[in-house]
Formats: C-alpha cells, sequence, structure tokens
C-alpha cells in the first residue's frame, strides 16, 4: 500500500501535547468521513515537534484527500483555537525533510 | 503558477492592524489579490489606505460590497448607485424573487446565499440557466464549513453537492473564498481545495474557483471600470489633445 507523509505546521497560542495533535486529527477524520473512511486513512503521527509547533503524518495514498480535508478542518483542540496547516506532502520522509525541515 | 484569489475576505478594515494582520496571513497562505467586503458609504481614501496597506503585504485589492436588498427594487437601486463605485458586486440572495432578479442582472458578479437557511438557498436550475447567461458566478464560502458543527454542516456540505452539480452542468462559474473574518479560519488554497471535495468539487475544479474564475471577474470589472472603456470590444486607444 502507497503511503503520502504530510508535514504540518500547527497554529496556536500554546504548543499541544502529541496525544492532543493525533486526537485532534483523528477527531476529524471521523467527523467528517466516519469510522468506516477512519478505517481505510492508514493514519500515523510519524513526528511531533512542540517547540517548532510541527508534526509529520503518515497516511495511505488513497486517503490523502481525505486527511487534508480533515486536517484542515480542525479549528480548536482542548477549547483553544489552532489551525493546522499541511506545509508539504511527499512520497517518503526523506524527501518531506529535505524541503520543509521537519 | 497559478495566482490564488480570496473574493471573501471580511477583515475590520478601519482597524489598521487587524488589517495588516490579516493581509500578511493572506499573503502567507499563497493569496495574491483579496477581496474586502466594504460598506456601501466607503469613504475613497479610506479604500486608498486599504489599497496601501495590502501593496505593501505584496497584495492585490479588490474593492468588493455585499448588498443584502429586501426586495427585487431595492436591489436594482443599490446596483444602479454603487455598481460604478466598486469592482466586485456581490448579493446575498435571501428570497427567490432577489435570487432570480440577481441571477439575471449584469451587474451582479456573485450571488451567494445563506449559510444557516438552507432552504432559503434558491440555486437551482433555473437560478444556474439565469446567472450563466449573466456571467454570474456562484459563491461558496468555506469559513461556515470549518465552525459550523454535526446536523448543520452535514445540511450545508448536501446544499453544496447539489449546488456544484448544478452550477456545472449549466457552466456557471463557482467561485471558492474563505468568507473568514477571523485569522485562525483562514486556510491555504490547497486546503480549501480538499475541504471541497467534500462537496465533490474535484481538485483541479476547486483551484480554478479559487484562481481562474475569481481573477476573471476582477479583470472583466477592471476592464469596465476603467475611464477608457466604452463597450465590450471597444475602448479609448488615444484622445486629441486639447
Amino acid at each position: 500500500m502507497k503511503q503520502r507523509y504530510l508535514a504540518l505546521k500547527i497554529e496556536s497560542e500554546e504548543p499541544f501535547e502529541e496525544g492532543d495533535i493525533r486526537d485532534a486529527v483523528w477527531s476529524a477524520v471521523t467527523k467528517l468521513f466516519g469510522e468506516y473512511g477512519a478505517s481505510q486513512a492508514g493514519l500515523f503521527l510519524v513526528k511531533y515537534d512542540k517547540q517548532k509547533k510541527q508534526a509529520v503524518l503518515r497516511c495511505s495514498q488513497k486517503a490523502l484527500t481525505m486527511v487534508h480535508a480533515s486536517v484542515a478542518s480542525v479549528t480548536e483542540i482542548k477549547n483553544k483555537r489552532v489551525s493546522l496547516h499541511v506545509l508539504r506532502i511527499s512520497g517518503t520522509l526523506r524527501a518531506l525533510g529535505k524541503k520543509s525541515r521537519v | 503558477m497559478k495566482k490564488f484569489v480570496d473574493l471573501h475576505l471580511c477583515v475590520q478594515f478601519r482597524d489598521a492592524e487587524i488589517l495588516r494582520n490579516m493581509v500578511s496571513k493572506s499573503f502567507e497562505s499563497g493569496y495574491r489579490l483579496v477581496g474586502i467586503p466594504l460598506p456601501s458609504n466607503v469613504q475613497p481614501d479610506e479604500v486608498q489606505n486599504i489599497r496601501k496597506i495590502c501593496r505593501e503585504a505584496g497584495l492585490d485589492f479588490a474593492s468588493r460590497v455585499d448588498l443584502t436588498p429586501r426586495n427585487t427594487k431595492e436591489l436594482m437601486t443599490s446596483l444602479r448607485r454603487l455598481r460604478r463605485k466598486f469592482e466586485i458586486v456581490a448579493v446575498l440572495c435571501t428570497s427567490k424573487p432577489i435570487a432570480r432578479q440577481a441571477a439575471k442582472d449584469h451587474r451582479v458578479d456573485v450571488l451567494s446565499f445563506p449559510v444557516a437557511k438552507p432552504r432559503d438557498r434558491f440555486f437551482d436550475g433555473a437560478e444556474a440557466e439565469l446567472a450563466a447567461e449573466s456571467s454570474s458566478s456562484l459563491e461558496i464560502d468555506m469559513a461556515p464549513l470549518l465552525t459550523l458543527k454535526g446536523f448543520q454542516r452535514i445540511r450545508l456540505i448536501s446544499c453544496l453537492r447539489r449546488e456544484t452539480v448544478i452550477a456545472k452542468s449549466f457552466r456557471v462559474p463557482v467561485v471558492i473564498s474563505s468568507g473568514t473574518t477571523i485569522s485562525h479560519l483562514l486556510r491555504k488554497p490547497q486546503d480549501y481545495s480538499a475541504l471541497a471535495t467534500l462537496f465533490n468539487m474535484d481538485s483541479s475544479l476547486a483551484l480554478s474557483a479559487l484562481s481562474e474564475a475569481p481573477l476573471r471577474i476582477v479583470e472583466r470589472n477592471r476592464l469596465k471600470l476603467n475611464p477608457d472603456f466604452v463597450a465590450p470590444g471597444l475602448r479609448v486607444v488615444r484622445r486629441k489633445d486639447p
């Protein structure tokens, strides 16, 4: 199964824990596409840098648009305003790191 | 490379700091032209000030007026009074007669519909046919997709899915705008393109609704508002020296 890596930038006033980001993305996917859709996403939080407020997500290539839409739909985490921006999408972690420097 | 346009950046333009933050955020997100809705009685120096702030941020600015008429008569009066003052004229269609009148009037650039009341979204086949003839576009604001929750969002997505199918079949241009008043709801064009797949709009069409379609409206109106414009295809090339 082909996979895609998404470099994310978390825009918020304060940093969140890794689990909060993971839960927020999972919750967004489930809200928009249901449990059936989420089961096809193959979602995994590969990296999270709390200081830089950046993260790397992995998902299946087929579910890329679904995950991208879900990430874009996140507006709050723990009742705090947040926006998640997809900086770059790549097929390999190395290529993603080269350009987005996560 | 595509030039992305956000035709509906609802910012408090009288607060220079907020405006500066919002337009710089817009530039960072990848937009190169923004349409900011202004009140109909806006002063020319205020417009100049907004233009200057946008230019400093690296953005092109298009003045826009959002009309919310109570009846068709009021719509016609507003259009007569304001068409030549603004680069973009949008009409929020709150009733069927207003929607029909706005769709058939060449002076209307953008048709938008209330988000809160799906029953008041009158974009059907007849509306689309009129809009296609008068080159009006259907505007989809993305901010409500992010803010609404549960059943309300489901209903909105369902309406948008139906409307985009109708727009496509009648060749009515669709314009995707942020429609946001706060910066944390602003997303990149690629994010909006991904969100547009929720209402079955494919990625290339969505990106076109964020670039070519709104750009065409602005360019067409700038040409018309130019003092050298006489009629479509006819413009003053040179004036006789006095």
